[in-house]
């Protein structure tokens, strides 16, 4: 079906599709807020919620109704227009990157072939770095906005936080392209599944990879912008309802983001093990595929909820001795020896 | 058009704006708008370097720099009229260089090779092949301006 030579069916296809993720990572990150409570309340033996439905599901939605519903307060001496905008850059940036994540393998249906990745562009890694980059702008601008001097130092301190840890982020991954030769992600699955994961070759490139994430969704023990002992909350302080909720949302988008990022790059995303030999129809394959991507993906949120749990925090000097003294030699280190096996592989 | 409008009214805010903080955010949305412009011209990898180096991390920096002064449009210093004047001729006679240089200049026809040229792959191999002295020599004049930056940082 062409009209006004426009592929009508793609762009529902996408339109569906593109909802579709939006939704997951919604739902996920909403059931994220749940799972730290409850992970929490386990690591130190507690119950966690427990009151709203059973085991405590539809704690999420209550909180969801309470931020809404709450006093909206926008402080006098604000820059108006900015104090909006911050929370909103935070919460599309968070959903931005999902777009070029590779969530299972082409499906069949009704004779068309549909790509279960909202777009394969072939510079995939270097645009999520570039989205990672612009998830600063919001925090910065929240807390720049709120005219505050605890926000201020907090904004100041995600800007050098979130710029020392993309340097290592980028040289890890500079070691991955090495390996795999190309950008796409889909392609970067695609040897996987036909090989042995990545990780198995970058070892060390994960590690500096995982350790860059927490830094990048500010996760402890690298939430320095919102260290509620020093900073009284940090770049939040002066946000209420929903646009506080918009903030801590997004760190839980980009926590699901990262993990399954992480799946994807190092962990054959949605490739499993033996997944071509079971003999299983295209359909399924692609079903049992996002299924493997989505259980590898929860367990990184969960490792990112357990070393919440279990490690303090930083001190800021400590944060920037890890990432420029540690992180940024082992990232080189890492790379140059990369590049010299390949180059001995290809001679 | 709708992107070459937004650059320029961008730009103009940029230069318009009183507050320097709106300024800087003026001109990261001129960034985005002129990435797009390479995305339309089917050089993806350039539209998104251009964002993780300007918009990412050297407007962050402007930006940080910026909020820790705090300016404000009543303690920003009176220029001098002179200065205005001076300010204003030279900027025209920069226009009056750029108008001559650019009517003389012939588009080249757009070939077949062409149009590959902006993704990563052809991009590549060009620069390690073609331009690969120029290349290095512009990676040599950064790690001199590095170097430098450092020397002047360590001077106290």
């Amino acid at each position: 079906m062409t009209l006004l030579s426009i592929d009508w069916f793609f762009l529902i296809e996408k339109i569906l599709l593109i909802s579709g993720v939006l939704v997951l990572s919604l739902v996920v990150a909403m059931y994220s807020t749940w799972g730290e409570r409850k992970v929490a309340a386990w690591i130190q033996d507690r119950l966690g919620p427990n009151r709203a439905g059973p085991m405590g599901l539809l704690q999420p939605l209550a909180d969801g109704g309470k931020l809404f519903f709450k006093e909206e307060i926008i402080p006098t001496n604000s820059n108006r227009f900015l104090f909006i905008l911050g929370p909103s850059i935070a919460m599309l940036v968070a959903c931005m990157t999902s777009a070029v994540i590779p969530w299972a393998d082409t499906i069949t249906i009704a004779g068309r072939q549909i790509s279960l990745q909202v777009a394969d562009v072939n510079i995939g890694i270097l645009f999520i770095f570039g989205v990672v980059s612009m998830g600063v702008y919001g925090i910065m601008i929240g807390g720049w906005a709120s005219n505050n001097k605890f926000s201020l130092l907090a904004s100041v301190r995600a800007a050098s936080q979130i710029i020392s840890y993309e340097l290592p982020m980028g040289l890890a991954l500079i070691a991955l392209l090495m390996l795999t030769g190309t950008l796409s992600l889909k392609e970067i699955v695609e040897q996987q599944r036909a090989g042995l994961w990545n990780v198995v070759y970058q070892p060390l490139g994960f590690l500096i990879f995982l350790i860059c994430a927490f830094a990048e969704c500010n996760r402890t023990p690298f939430d320095l912008p919102e260290a509620e002992n020093e900073l009284n909350g940090g770049y939040h302080l002066e946000y209420s309802s929903m646009k506080l909720g918009f903030f801590l949302f997004a760190e839980y988008i980009n926590m699901f983001i990262s993990s399954a990022l992480m799946a994807t790059l190092y962990f054959g995303g949605y490739a499993y093990p033996w997944m071509d030999k079971l003999g299983l129809s295209e359909n399924m394959l692609a079903l049992t595929g996002f299924l493997a991507l989505f259980i590898k993906t929860l367990f990184f949120i969960f490792f990112f909820m357990w070393v919440r749990w279990t490690i303090p925090r930083f001190r800021y000097d400590q944060l920037m001795r890890l990432g420029w003294r540690v992180l940024i030699p082992l990232a080189l280190a890492n790379m140059l020896i990369t590049g010299a096996v390949e180059l001995l592989r290809h001679h | 058009m709708v992107l070459s409008l937004v650059a320029l009214v961008s730009a103009l805010g940029v230069v318009l704006s009183k507050n320097p903080v709106s300024s800087v955010l003026c001109l990261i949305v001129t960034f985005f708008a002129i990435a797009g412009h390479y995305i339309m011209l089917n050089a993806q990898f350039l539209a998104v370097v251009h964002i993780i180096v300007y918009a990412g991390a050297i407007m962050v920096l402007f930006l940080y720099v910026m909020m820790l002064m705090n300016l404000d449009a009543d303690i920003e210093p009176q220029k001098r009229n002179w200065l205005k004047y001076a300010g204003a001729v030279s900027g025209g006679a920069l226009l009056v260089v750029l108008v001559a240089a650019l009517r003389d200049a012939s588009v080249p026809a757009l070939s077949e090779s062409s149009v590959e040229i902006g993704l990563i792959h052809n991009l590549g191999k060009l620069l390690f092949t073609q331009y690969v002295v120029p290349f290095e020599i512009s990676s040599i004049l950064f790690l001199s301006a590095m170097v430098g930056a450092v020397v002047i940082g360590k001077k106290d």
